[in-house]
């Protein structure tokens, strides 16, 4: 057990240890020789190069300020560093509860972020823990959508719920929350086609998917999983405001998080819309996407 | 658009504009503004340094103090260094080479598939002869995905079934390429991490195979700090020859397009600009740089024009005005042009000033609007959209029944076609200084 926990650290350890890098390389150095100042300052420019963003990183470095008093403690900055981040991201650790069956998962986020991917692992996370797992494939409009959520399917040993490509997405929707009834399945996912947050138009649509599932199942979408790709920058704070003003975002998965110096835009979403974080991607692999904890998550970045 | 981008630097500029001469103090103050609003629309840290550097010693320069407005001088030295941040001069595709390769590389989710039928249909539509070849083999239904996209564009595919190494597929494409005559292959790669070795090396073993003229790095316009560090790993690792950013039309501030340029070296080639397969914009860095600063890009607008408007219906058009005959199948007509430019608000987000408009009265464009009046129009019979004036009121009723409209709707569009009418009358007895009439007496 511990093992196994102590294995999720290093792989999580590892995916962000480019960020980790990123801010703190270029700050170590400047800790011995520089003054408070230039030492902050340094700060700053790291923060902002992890995707802090401007207010995030200007809020850290100003707490950081008042607590260097003297400067003569300046090799535990790390420490107080720490510390204002956790701040920020304990308020959004709240991990997923499946408590009801069925369950319905919906996912949602704009083109590319990983949003098939992300179900096929939570498809295989949920059939591994005994619960009986179906599929919705809602992407009508993308070429080959329902292919790839099928071979996710497929992997993860469970039904998917489909018509063809074009259709509309609300009446995929409708069939899979009778499937989900007829057949007992505990966890309902939906795919979504992705959507540009700034296309109203394809914003109503999701709204209508929305409704649809609530008026089939009352309750239903219990979860609206907004998937945010890490290595967004700054933008990724209006597709989760947008989102969130649609539809209720309820919970978020960040992807992407492993391999490059990203990572740090987890902050300002934190700080800024305070949706629960629900899972990291720090990987290709099926495990690497992980319940988001905001201790190890912190562990690692700093 | 890069609207938020824009609007920032408007307000920026704005308040230089309005000083009759610049002062240090002046320039400091803006600049912290303009490095602000750099930062927050993700352009990486250290370009933005620089950026700030160079426009700083240009303001502070002879030139603009000695000029008469100081004020559009900053402007202009503004869009001039954003200009040469985005790559100068716009630079075609380089196709060399019998077929000529492109490669399209990236991360994961840039846009690669979608971008290599895209780019297809942009080729063809030239008039080349493009081979598809897709060379994902990782992401399920990776292939297929561009087998559909291939087929909808009627552009051929190479069937890859049965292999399993790219590699392979591309020798093979490019024997098949060759016996049956295509000019181009377009070949669609995997997205991997930069840093992954293992397929970083997969790639180069690719391009020694394909000796390609083009390998596009296919990057997601609303990248991060990190996109710099993306595009010169892929740099390094495999020399790309440019860049096509993705996902333009999102509400990305163009941070990763304004360092790419600078980071890479390499000039940007096209912009995504839609879901649809003729989204694809060829790139102009003077436009865009306007765009940013809200100057408009009336080129590009003049461009999808003619490209998009059938000039024999334009002529019919002029005919029509000229001799009072335009009528609503007309109007009709004229509707159906302009949505296939696009999007309403990416038409007038090419217009000088229209994102401060849109800020100044938190303008909406509706595309549903014009949907509506089409069905109104579509609702009535050839008799009534020839001469309106027939449409009593039961004709109304039925024409709102039939089109799903209310009555109201369609009394206003009727109103607002009489104006019209109106309008091109004033203008045709007016003669030449018609138009200037008009527009002076509403501005």
């Amino acid at each position: 057990m511990f093992k196994r926990l102590k294995a999720g650290f290093e792989s999580l350890k590892a995916g962000l240890a480019r960020t980790h890098n990123a801010i703190l390389g270029g700050v170590e150095s400047a800790v011995t020789g520089a003054s408070r100042e230039e030492f902050l300052e340094k700060l700053e420019e790291s923060l902002i190069t992890s995707d802090v963003g401007i207010k995030a990183s200007t809020e850290i470095v100003d707490s950081l300020r008042t607590k260097l008093v003297g400067w003569g403690n300046g090799e535990k900055f790390r420490e107080y560093l720490r510390d204002a981040i956790y701040d920020i991201l304990k308020e959004v650790e709240k991990p997923l509860e499946v408590d009801k069956s069925p369950f319905v998962i919906m996912v949602l986020g704009v083109n590319g972020v990983g949003k098939t991917t992300t179900i096929g692992k939570l498809a295989s996370r949920y059939s591994a823990e005994g619960r009986s797992v179906m599929l919705a494939a809602g992407d009508t409009f993308r070429a080959a959508a329902i292919e790839q959520l099928e071979g996710w399917g497929k992997r993860a040993g469970c039904p998917v719920v489909r018509q063809e490509q074009g259709g509309d997405p609300g009446a995929v929707v409708f069939d899979a929350m009778k499937a989900a009834r007829a057949r007992g399945a505990d966890v309902v996912i939906l795919d979504t086609a992705g959507r540009l947050h700034t296309k109203v138009n394809l914003i109503e649509e999701l709204k209508k998917v929305n409704r649809v599932a609530s008026r089939e199942l009352p309750g239903a979408p219990h979860e609206k999983l907004l998937v945010l790709d890490a290595s967004t920058g700054q933008n990724a704070i209006n597709q989760a405001r947008i989102f969130n003003e649609a539809v209720g975002v309820t919970g978020i998965a960040l992807t992407k998080l492993d391999g490059t110096a990203r990572g740090g835009i987890i902050i300002p979403i934190a700080r800024e819309l305070k949706i629960p974080i629900r899972f990291v991607g720090v990987g290709e692999g099926i495990d690497d996407l992980r319940e988001f904890n905001a201790r190890d998550f912190v562990e690692a970045l700093v | 658009m890069l609207e938020s981008l824009s609007e920032k630097f408007r307000k920026i500029l704005k308040d230089v504009r309005g000083l009759g001469a610049i002062s240090e103090a002046n320039v400091q103050e803006a600049l912290k503004e303009v490095r602000l609003a750099l930062l927050e629309a993700d352009v990486n840290f250290t370009v933005v340094k620089d950026f700030i550097a160079i426009v700083k010693e240009k303001a502070m320069g002879k030139e603009v103090l000695e000029s008469l407005s100081p004020g559009q001088q900053f402007t202009k030295i503004v869009h001039d260094e954003l200009t040469a941040l985005l790559g100068g001069e716009n630079s075609g595709l380089e196709l060399s080479g019998k077929p000529a390769v492109i490669m399209l590389v990236g991360l994961q989710g840039s846009g690669k598939t979608t971008t290599t039928a895209k780019l297809a249909y942009h080729l063809k539509s030239k008039g080349r002869n493009p081979y598809i070849v897709p060379a994902d083999l990782f992401r399920l239904a990776a292939v297929l995905q561009l087998k559909k996209l291939a087929s909808e564009i009627k552009v051929d595919c190479f069937d890859s079934e049965g292999m399993n190494n790219p590699p392979e597929i591309c020798r093979e494409a490019v024997r098949i390429a060759a016996l049956k005559g295509y000019d181009i292959l377009l070949v669609d790669t995997a997205g991997r991490l930069h840093i992954d070795g293992t397929l970083m090396e997969e790639l180069k073993t690719l391009k020694e195979i394909l000796k390609p003229s083009e390998i596009l790095f296919v990057a997601d316009s609303m990248t991060g700090q990190d996109a710099v560090n993306t595009a010169r790993g892929f740099n390094e690792a495999i020399g790309v020859t440019g860049v096509v950013l993705t996902k333009f039309d999102g509400d990305a501030r163009g941070g990763a397009a304004l360092s790419m340029r600078l980071t890479t070296g390499r000039p940007i080639k096209f912009i995504g600009t839609g879901e649809k397969l003729d989204c694809l914009e060829v790139f102009h860095p003077s436009r865009l740089a306007g765009r940013i600063l809200d100057m408009g890009d009336v080129l590009t607008l003049i461009e999808k024009a003619q490209t998009t408007f059938d000039e024999k219906q334009s002529k019919e058009l002029q005919q029509k005005l000229k001799k009072d005959t335009f009528t609503l199948e007309d109007f009709k007509n004229q509707l159906q042009q302009i949505k296939k430019l696009g999007s309403i608000e990416s038409i007038l987000s090419m217009v000088p000033g229209f994102s401060a408009l849109k800020q100044a009265r938190d303008l909406k464009v509706d595309e549903k609007d014009l949907s509506r009046i089409e069905a109104i129009i579509n609702s009535m019979t050839m008799k009534e959209r020839v001469d309106p004036s027939i449409l009593n009121a039961s004709r109304r009723q039925r024409i709102s029944k039939g089109s799903g409209t209310k009555v109201q709707e369609v009394n206003k569009l009727i109103n607002q076609y009489s104006d019209m009418r109106k309008m091109i009358k004033k203008l045709r007895s007016s003669g030449g200084k018609g138009i200037k009439g008009l527009f002076q007496n509403r501005m």
